[in-house]
C-alpha cells in the first residue's frame, strides 16, 4: 500500500523540508506564489475567500479585490495577456457571473498562465445552491484540476500554471468546502521567478470577431483532443490496485472518503476531472470486477464512462444531494447501518445578526410598515429567519432590484409603496448598479435599501470598493454611494442612520410612497468592526409586553415574567431603549 | 513511541473560538511528527450559530471528518451544542464540556425552552463528561477570551503529549501579547481535570 500524503510530508520534513499545517485555500496560495503568480483579481465568496487573502501576503504579488467576479476574471486576463501568470479565486456561484470572460478566454488561450480557482460548496454550508462547477469545465472547454488535499493544492495550484501555458489556455482549478477548509501538511517549496512574457499584438488569437473566433475555435477541439489523450498518462491521474473485486474511480474530498470507507478497493484517483482519461479508464475498468464512480453532486463522471461503454455504477449509490462522507459511502456501497440519533429534539442553534448589528433597525422598521423585502445575498439575509422573517425573496447577488422591477411590472405601481429592494454596499457595487440603472431608465417606483455597513461583512470583512481601503487595510478610493445612485438618474437619495428607528421609519414611510425610484441608504459600520465603547443598557420595571422581543436582539431574553438584557452581549446600540413604551429600558453605566 | 491515532470533534457557538484550539491541537500533533487532518468551519455559521470543527491525528488519516460514533474525544465549548453533538463519541469517547449556557434565538423568544438538563440525551448515557465552568476559569485567568485553552488544559490530561509540547503549540499559535494569560487558562482547566477526575 503506498504511503500516504501525510506520512510522505512528515518523512520530508525529517529531512529538513519545511512542513506546514495549511488549509487547503492557504496552500493553494501557496502553490500560485511559488508558481511564480504575478497578478490575483478576485471577489470574495465561502468557501474561496482566505486563497486571496493568503496572496496577498505576498509581496512580490499584485493583489487587490474587484467589485465582482467577472471584473476579477477579466483583470486575471488582462495580466495573462500582458505576460503574467495571473489567478482569479471565486465560489461557484461566482463563476456564473465571471463565465462571460471565461468562456471566450477559452478561445483566445494565454500569453501568462491562467488559473481561474472555484470552490464549490456541496452541502450549502454557506450558500444559496449547490450547483456542480464541473460542468463550467465541460461547457467551456477548459481542464479542471481536483486536489484531494492540501499538499495537493500546493502542487495542483502549481501545475495549473505550467499547463495553463503549455497547452495556451486558462485551467480550472476546483476544490470544494472540504478541501478549501480542511488543513493538513504542506511542504514548502520556494518562488520561482517566472519573468514576464513579452506583450505582442495578435488580433488572430485575442480579438474574438465571428471571423477569428472561428478559427480558434477549432484550435480549442485540437487542445481538447490533445489533452484528453494525453490525460491517460498524466502523472496526477493515479491507479492503484489493490483488491480488484472492486475498483473506484473518484476525485478530490470523496477519494478520502473512499480510501476511510473501502479501503481495500482498488481506485483510480482524478486529479484532472476534465477532460477524462477514458484510455486509462478502460484499462481499470478492465482490472476490477465492479466499477464504482464516487463523486459528490452530479454524475459527470459516471455518465462519461458510460457514454463510453463502460459498465458502472455511481449515483444509483450516492445520490446527487449534499456532500458525501465516509459513513454515506459506508451506508451506500456497504450497506453499515447508521448510527440511529436519539431523535431527542434540541433547541437548533441558526446563525444570527450580531448584537448592534445595524441591520436590526432597519429590519425592525420595514416590519413594522409592513414592507414587503426583495432580499439579498450577505449578513442581512438573515433577516428571513424568525423571529424578524423579513424577507419574501433572495436568489442570488444584486437580484433585489431587478426582483422589486419585475414585482411591480406585474402588479402595478402601487405594489412598489408596500415593497423594498434591500442589499449590502458589497452587493450593490458587485451587480447591483446595472438594476439600478434599469429601474430609473424603465420609469419603476421601487424604493432600494443600501444597507452600507462599510464592509463585505458576512465572508468576514473584506475591503471593497465603497470602504476606503483595499486589500492590504491601505486607503483606496471610496465610491460615493450617494453620488453614484444620484448620477445613475436617481432623484430621491436620503441618508439615514439605522440605530435611529424614528428616522429609519420616517424615511421608509416617505420613500416608499413616491411615485418614483428612490434610494435609502441606511449608514453604520459593521458591529463587529465598529470599536466606540457605549454604555451598556439595563431594564428596569419590565411589564412583559413584549414590545423589544420584536428586535430580535441576541442580549434581549424573555423569562416567565420579564425580559432581562444580557450585559456580557450587550452592545450597547440603543434600539430596545427606543422601542420600549414603558421607559423601563436605560442606558446603564458600565461601557 | 506507541502510535498515535485518535478523533476528536470539538462544537461551539460561532464566536467563541473553537478555531484557535484546533489550531493548536493541529500544530501539536504535526510538533509531534503525527499526521493531522483539521476540518473547519467558516462563513455564514460563525455568526452565533452551531459551528463544528473536526480533527483527526494518526498516521493513515485519510477524511477530513469524523464519522458519527468514531470521535475519542468531544470537546464542547457549550452544554446544549455539546448534547447535539454526543452522537460523534464512540462508546468509550469522552465528553469534555464547558457548562456555560448560550440561548439560541428560539430560547431568546420564548419559542422554545432551553432544556433543564442538556446533557441528559440517549446518546451520553455510560458515557464519561467531565463537566467544568470553562467561562470562570478563564475569566480567573484573565481571560473570558480563554475558555478554549481552559478546555484544551482539560482535553492535554487524556493525550499523550509531553507539557512542553503543549507549552509550544500554544505560544506559536496565539498573540504574543496573550501568551500569559493563555498558558494561565491552559494550566487552570489541565489542574482542574486532576481535581475532576478524583472526584
Amino acid at each position: 500500500m503506498g504511503k500516504s500524503e501525510l506520512i510522505q510530508a512528515q518523512e520530508a520534513e525529517a529531512k529538513g523540508a519545511d512542513v506546514s499545517l495549511m488549509l487547503g485555500n492557504e496552500a493553494v496560495a501557496r502553490g500560485a506564489w511559488e508558481a511564480g503568480v504575478k497578478v490575483v483579481s478576485s471577489y470574495p465568496g465561502t468557501p474561496s475567500t482566505e486563497i486571496t487573502e493568503a496572496i496577498a501576503k505576498f509581496a512580490e504579488v499584485n493583489v487587490q479585490w474587484a467589485p465582482n467576479e467577472k471584473v476579477a476574471a477579466e483583470v486575471a486576463f488582462g495580466a495573462s495577456l500582458a505576460g503574467a501568470r495571473s489567478m482569479t479565486c471565486m465560489k461557484h456561484v461566482g463563476v456564473n457571473v465571471a463565465a462571460d470572460p471565461i468562456f471566450t478566454a477559452a478561445y483566445t488561450g494565454v500569453n501568462g498562465g491562467m488559473v481561474i480557482c472555484c470552490a464549490d460548496d456541496p452541502a450549502m454550508h454557506s450558500s444559496q445552491n449547490e450547483q456542480d462547477s464541473r460542468y463550467y469545465a465541460r461547457a467551456a472547454h477548459i481542464p479542471m484540476l481536483e486536489p484531494a488535499d492540501s499538499q495537493e493544492c500546493r502542487d495542483f495550484s502549481a501545475l495549473a500554471f505550467q499547463m495553463s501555458e503549455e497547452l495556451d489556455t486558462p485551467v480550472f482549478l476546483r476544490l470544494t468546502t472540504r478541501i478549501a477548509h480542511a488543513r493538513s501538511a504542506v511542504r514548502l517549496g520556494e518562488r520561482a521567478e517566472i519573468a514576464l512574457k513579452p506583450y505582442h499584438k495578435d488580433a488572430m488569437k485575442y480579438v474574438m470577431m465571428p471571423g477569428m473566433a472561428r478559427k480558434r475555435h477549432l484550435e480549442v477541439q485540437k487542445r481538447e483532443e490533445f489533452l484528453a489523450e494525453a490525460a491517460n498518462q498524466l502523472s496526477i491521474n493515479v491507479v492503484k490496485l489493490r483488491d480488484t473485486a472492486v475498483g473506484v474511480i473518484t476525485s478530490g474530498a470523496c477519494y478520502q472518503y473512499v480510501r476511510d470507507a473501502l479501503p481495500n478497493a482498488s481506485t483510480l484517483k482524478l486529479g484532472m476531472v476534465y477532460p477524462l482519461p477514458i484510455k486509462l479508464i478502460e484499462n481499470f475498468a478492465s482490472k476490477v470486477g465492479k466499477l464504482i464512480i464516487v463523486e459528490e453532486l452530479e454524475g459527470l463522471i459516471e455518465r462519461d464512462v458510460k457514454a463510453a461503454g463502460i459498465s458502472c455504477e455511481g449515483k444509483k449509490y450516492t445520490g446527487i444531494q449534499g456532500e458525501l462522507s465516509t459513513e454515506r459511502l459506508k451506508s451506500a456501497i456497504l450497506g453499515t447501518k447508521l448510527p440511529e440519533a436519539s431523535g431527542q429534539e434540541l433547541p437548533a442553534r441558526p446563525p444570527v445578526l450580531c448584537p448592534g448589528c445595524p441591520h436590526r433597525g432597519v429590519f425592525y422598521a420595514v416590519n413594522k410598515l409592513g414592507l414587503r423585502v426583495m432580499g439579498d445575498i450577505g449578513c442581512y439575509t438573515l433577516a428571513a429567519l424568525p423571529p424578524l422573517s423579513a424577507m419574501d425573496a433572495c436568489l442570488c447577488m444584486g437580484a433585489s432590484i431587478g426582483m422589486a422591477g419585475g414585482a411591480e411590472r406585474a402588479q402595478g405601481r402601487e405594489f412598489s409603496k408596500g415593497t423594498v429592494a434591500v442589499l449590502g454596499d458589497s452587493t450593490f457595487i458587485h451587480s447591483g448598479i446595472t438594476s439600478l440603472v434599469d429601474a430609473v431608465y424603465n420609469r419603476e417606483a421601487i424604493t432600494v435599501l443600501i444597507l452600507d455597513n462599510r464592509i463585505t461583512g458576512m465572508t468576514g470583512h473584506q475591503q471593497n470598493p465603497a470602504s476606503g481601503k483595499d486589500i492590504h487595510g491601505n486607503p483606496a478610493p471610496a465610491v460615493n454611494l450617494e453620488k453614484l445612485c444620484e448620477s445613475c438618474g436617481v432623484e430621491h437619495v436620503t441618508v439615514v442612520d439605522p440605530f435611529d428607528l424614528k428616522a429609519m421609519e420616517k424615511v421608509l414611510r416617505e420613500e416608499t410612497a413616491r411615485d418614483e425610484v428612490s434610494v435609502i441608504i441606511a449608514r453604520r459600520p459593521c458591529a463587529l468592526l465598529d470599536k466606540t465603547a457605549r454604555p451598556i443598557f439595563e431594564i428596569e420595571g419590565c411589564k412583559n409586553c413584549g414590545a423589544c422581543m420584536k428586535l430580535s436582539c441576541p442580549a434581549i431574553e424573555r423569562r416567565e415574567s420579564h425580559v432581562i438584557i444580557n450585559p456580557t452581549l450587550c452592545n450597547g446600540c440603543g434600539m430596545c431603549a427606543q422601542v420600549c413604551p414603558f421607559h423601563a429600558i436605560r442606558e446603564g453605566g458600565r461601557a | 513511541m506507541k502510535a498515535i491515532n485518535f478523533d476528536l470533534v470539538i462544537v461551539g457557538v460561532g464566536g467563541q473560538g473553537t478555531l484557535l484550539a484546533s489550531k493548536i491541537l493541529g500544530r501539536l500533533a504535526l510538533d509531534a511528527g503525527l499526521g493531522v487532518k483539521v476540518s473547519e468551519v467558516h462563513g455564514m455559521s460563525q455568526r452565533g450559530g452551531s459551528v463544528i470543527t473536526h480533527v483527526r491525528v494518526g498516521d493513515s488519516v485519510h477524511s477530513p471528518l469524523v464519522s458519527t460514533g468514531n470521535a475519542d474525544y468531544l470537546l464542547s465549548f457549550e452544554a446544549l451544542e455539546g448534547a447535539r453533538a454526543a452522537g460523534y463519541l464512540k462508546p468509550e469517547g469522552i465528553l469534555i464540556v464547558n457548562t456555560q449556557r448560550i440561548s439560541p434565538m428560539s430560547v431568546i423568544t420564548g419559542a422554545t425552552k432551553y432544556p433543564e438538563n442538556p446533557l441528559n440525551v440517549p446518546e451520553l448515557k455510560e458515557k464519561k463528561v467531565e463537566a467544568l465552568d470553562a467561562l470562570q476559569l478563564a475569566e480567573n485567568a484573565g481571560s473570558q477570551k480563554a475558555v478554549n485553552l481552559v478546555l484544551l488544559g482539560k482535553l492535554s490530561c487524556h493525550l499523550p503529549f509531553s507539557d512542553e509540547a503543549w507549552q509550544q503549540a500554544i505560544a506559536v499559535s496565539v498573540p504574543r501579547k496573550t501568551l500569559e494569560v493563555n498558558v494561565r487558562a491552559f494550566e487552570s482547566g489541565r489542574t482542574s481535570a486532576v481535581a475532576a477526575m478524583n472526584v
